[in-house]
């Protein structure tokens, strides 16, 4: 077990080396499009891990994350659509111009999605099993038909945001320095989710999805410990929300699609629950199908359905626990 | 407004909502006996649509569209039930979800690979064509009122088909004790594969259906699903009966919401923020329904498990 | 002597099964009550109610004094009710030693701290391996759950209790499926426990019960049919009529 363990440290610190270096070289190979999909790549694992804090530690099975991407998104696409218009977005108590600052937009980002995810969770956390899933779902689609009705801001063809947002000190139009942004963002994210899984809350989360009975007769209440996990996990997929929609510099009601929902469940399942890379794996391997049998063929989805159908119904402990052996990641 | 738009308008709601008892029936049945949640579920509907578009293109007979529809359907329910979802039945949800999941995108692209990206179009059959004058001055469309008639019928034959045959016996023993009818020698193998064709062909149908009022193509089968996912969250899982209270509640919510809020926000607001405010109040009424239900009943208006 | 539970009347139906009927009973500070009865008598009916997990039709529990019938079971465990189960209730993935931190996370109300290790908070780990060590898993700490044997897990499941700060115990059957010898071995802990907190003790072993037990009740249908001492209920007629006589 100690060194599967220690196995896994390995695999997940070449991963981290790999995410620094490979991105540095295509700058110097003059490959922008590398760090694009790079960029790309980083951003969905951050919104998988948001996801695997709920997933893979507490064991709901949310398959509306999209929401909170789709949230953060718009979070962004609202303050700078009002800063580069001039219209103020509201004038009392004063008078707010939105922003076109990246700090600003994440910590509105992640306020306004974990919001909605500590409401949809103490809705759909009175239920559980299938039902969870199922309401996750249709709030998820909720969002989806508000955004295509939301005339004021697109509608159905979304914002464009003309400039990307900026970062104190850095010139956010140069890849490598919004990649360095990206990457800062997810290494933060699995820090967090690191330091949570070993935390008195993550041992209790852990427990209260493996043997709720027990929580309960510890004197702890299972579901504030999923609500409160699933609002930090909505409030992170935000954020990564509001950096794809940087990335795009565009928001459409299509960063709200169930279609995402699922491949955010799909990331974690390919690189593993239970692994603190595992999300960042699948986001890598997904991006770099996407890119590749998408170059080979236009219906690559089919593949990629009949690869998922095989690692779920054939393969266990995904492509991290292929690498690094059969055990668990937590402690 | 005058009564004849508001009575059109709760037809419009009954025909969405009886199009809609039939995916959530197959659904909640699935559930039901099998404990499986079937997101491939609007992948036959879709399988449905196609195969009737496609047959009634190349003979011209709406008729046997339909009879491709229920056969397609419920052959490629069989077929994934014996391939793929038998292996998913001891598994998680979690599994279960992802596995169908992978099914959808299987389906919806290799459809598009079969059939191309443009949708096809499905024509209501000649005789079915045109308005129909109703009491009190109505005119509403032949077809829909057709398609109410077909989903109340086959309602009435699922109601008779659990409640009364031995299949259906078999079908609600399946749902409390699946040891206790393996023991009493029922093969339940084949009661499983006839259940889930059984629901595919409930949803090729409502597809084929649905098909000639709306265009059929790729992607057509999951915002279906959602709803459905809505009917059983308000009916209650595993419930026929909360099958059809909730389908023909959403239904009427989502069509009446969308016609009258906009009207009922311009009694108090400019017109122009009235039509969006109901614009965007209807598209949320659905959810918010369900919201409700979740608050007052979290296990649904019939639904007995947790 | 001062009593720390006390039941008052509780009753519970399920459909026309009446499952507890009319149950009062109490336990007192250092002692160990035993509950017997046949299968299906009400006992497991009986510790949910107390416990929380299942409202009762009518009656009340009290715990120090205090009514706790409406409270939750977390509310109940947080008073110091600290129960084991008939079924081990213990999180497989996770290390024996995790299994007991639980315990102390819950019993310390420190549930809500994110960002320092569990096992890195002192107090905890000191209070977690207190009880390991005194159920004599000590040399077991690190290892999963999954790979404990049974007897291992039931040990462990005391384990858990004894974190609680308890003020009284209810174990449902702590001997399940341990056989002869590894009941013999659980026997002198639990003797030693009440010192700790009074037992009530939901039992099917009868030797256990007779060596442990203060006071036996034996609940028949959902009622108390005798209570008294062990020498009481040995000699007591309706008891070897309607449960020892044809059950041993």
């Amino acid at each position: 077990m100690g060194g599967v363990m220690r196995r896994e440290l390995w695999v997940n610190a070449a991963l981290w080396l790999g995410l620094i270096c490979v991105p540095l070289w295509a700058h110097w190979a003059g490959e922008p499009f590398t760090i694009t999909l790079a960029t790309r790549a980083v951003i969905f694992a951050v919104a998988a891990v948001g996801l695997n804090i709920a997933l893979g530690l507490g064991g709901l099975v949310s398959l509306g994350h999209a929401a909170f991407f789709g949230i953060g998104g718009y979070a962004m696409g609202i303050l700078a659509f009002h800063a580069q218009n001039y219209q103020p977005l509201f004038e009392w108590p004063f008078v707010f111009e939105g922003s076109q600052s990246m700090p600003l937009i994440w910590v509105v980002a992640f306020a306004v999605s974990g919001l909605c995810a500590f409401v949809i969770g103490l809705l759909a956390l009175r239920t559980s099993g299938v039902y969870f899933i199922m309401i996750t779902l249709a709030f998820g689609q909720m969002f989806y038909f508000f955004s295509i009705s939301w005339a004021a801001y697109g509608g159905e063809d979304g914002m464009l945001i003309y400039v990307r947002n900026g970062f104190p000190g850095l010139n956010t139009l140069d890849p490598i320095q919004f990649y360095g942004l990206c990457f800062a963002v997810l290494s933060a994210a699995l820090l967090v989710q690191a330091r949570l899984a070993r935390s008195p809350f993550g041992l209790a989360l852990n427990a209260a999805r493996q043997v709720p009975e027990r929580v309960r007769a510890v004197g702890l209440d299972p579901v504030r410990l999923r609500l409160l996990a699933f609002t930090l996990s909505g409030a992170i997929t935000g954020l990564a929300g509001a950096l794809f929609a940087d990335l795009n510099r565009f928001v459409s009601p299509s960063m709200f699609s169930w279609q995402l929902s699922g491949e955010f469940i799909v990331f974690i399942i390919i690189g593993g629950t239970a692994r603190l890379f595992g999300p960042v794996v699948g986001a890598m391997v997904f991006v770099g199908l996407e890119h590749l049998l998408g170059g080979l063929s236009e219906y690559w989805h089919v593949w990629f359905g009949a690869l998922l159908l095989g690692i779920v119904l054939f393969g266990q402990g995904g492509v991290i626990g292929m690498i690094a052996g059969k055990a668990r990641a937590h402690d | 407004m005058t009564l004849s738009l508001v009575f059109e308008q709760i037809l419009n709601g009954l025909q969405s909502g009886i199009m809609l008892f039939l995916m959530a029936a197959g659904l909640t049945l699935i559930f039901g006996v099998m404990g499986l949640i079937n997101l491939a579920h609007g992948s036959l509907y879709m399988v449905g649509a196609f195969c009737a578009a496609a047959m009634a293109g190349w003979t011209g007979s709406f008729a046997l569209g339909l009879v491709a529809a229920l056969a397609g359907a419920a052959a490629a329910g069989a077929l994934i039930e014996l391939v793929v979802i038998r292996r998913l039945y001891a598994r998680d949800h979690l599994d279960q979800v992802l596995a169908t999941f992978a099914l959808i995108l299987i389906f919806s692209e290799g459809t598009r690979w079969v059939f191309g990206s443009f949708p096809l179009y499905l024509d209501v059959p000649e005789a079915l064509s045109g308005p129909v004058s109703l009491p009190g001055g109505i005119s509403y469309p032949l077809y829909r009122l057709a398609i109410i008639g077909v989903g109340l019928a086959v309602a009435a034959g699922l109601f008779w088909l659990i409640g009364q045959t031995r299949v259906g016996v078999r079908i609600r023993a399946g749902e409390n004790d699946r040891e206790m009818i393996a023991a009493l020698g029922v093969d339940i193998d084949r009661l499983y594969t006839f259940v889930f064709a059984l629901g595919a062909a409930l949803a090729g149908l409502a597809g084929a259906l649905v098909g000639a009022i709306q265009s059929v193509q790729v992607g057509m089968g999951e915002p279906v699903l959602i709803l459905a996912f809505v009917v059983i969250v308000i009916g209650g899982i595993g419930s026929i009966k909360g099958a059809l209270v909730g389908a023909l509640l959403v239904g009427l919510t989502e069509t009446l919401g969308s016609v009258f809020l906009p009207v009922f926000f311009k009694l108090f607001m400019a017109p122009a923020a009235a039509t969006q405010a109901g614009a965007s109040l209807s598209s949320m009424a659905i959810y918010i329904l369900m919201a409700g239900v979740l608050v007052w009943k979290p296990s649904g208006l019939f639904g007995s498990r947790g | 002597m001062t009593e720390v539970l006390e039941t008052r009347g509780l009753r519970k139906a399920f459909g026309a099964l009446q499952a507890t009927d009319d149950v009062s009973l109490t336990l007192r500070a250092g002692e160990i009550h035993a509950i017997i009865g046949p299968n299906g008598a009400g006992k497991s009916t009986l510790i949910g109610q107390i416990c929380g997990t299942l409202p009762p039709d009518s009656g009340s529990v009290h715990l120090n004094g205090v009514d706790v019938t409406g409270l939750s079971t977390q509310a109940r465990a947080g008073r110091g009710l600290a129960r084991t189960f008939q079924i081990s209730q213990l999180a497989m993935e996770d290390t024996a030693l995790q299994n007991v931190l639980l315990g102390a996370v819950g019993a310390s109300k420190r549930a809500w701290r994110f960002w320092r290790p569990a096992l890195r908070h002192a107090d905890l780990r000191d209070r977690a391996e207190a009880a390991l060590a005194r159920v004599g898993l000590d040399g077991h700490a690190a290892t999963v759950t999954a790979e404990l044997s049974h007897g291992q897990r039931r040990q462990l499941e005391v384990a858990v209790a004894l974190t609680l700060n308890p003020q009284v115990f209810i174990m449902d059957e702590p001997m399940a499926g341990l056989g002869a010898e590894g009941s013999a071995r659980l026997t002198p802990l639990l003797d030693s426990l009440r010192q700790e907190a009074p037992i009530l003790l939901v039992e099917h072993d009868m030797d256990a019960v007779f060596a442990l037990a203060d006071r036996i009740s034996v609940l028949v249908y959902g009622r108390i049919i005798a209570s008294g001492t062990v020498e009481d209920i040995r000699r007591d007629p309706a008891v070897r009529d309607a449960y020892l006589g044809d059950a041993e």
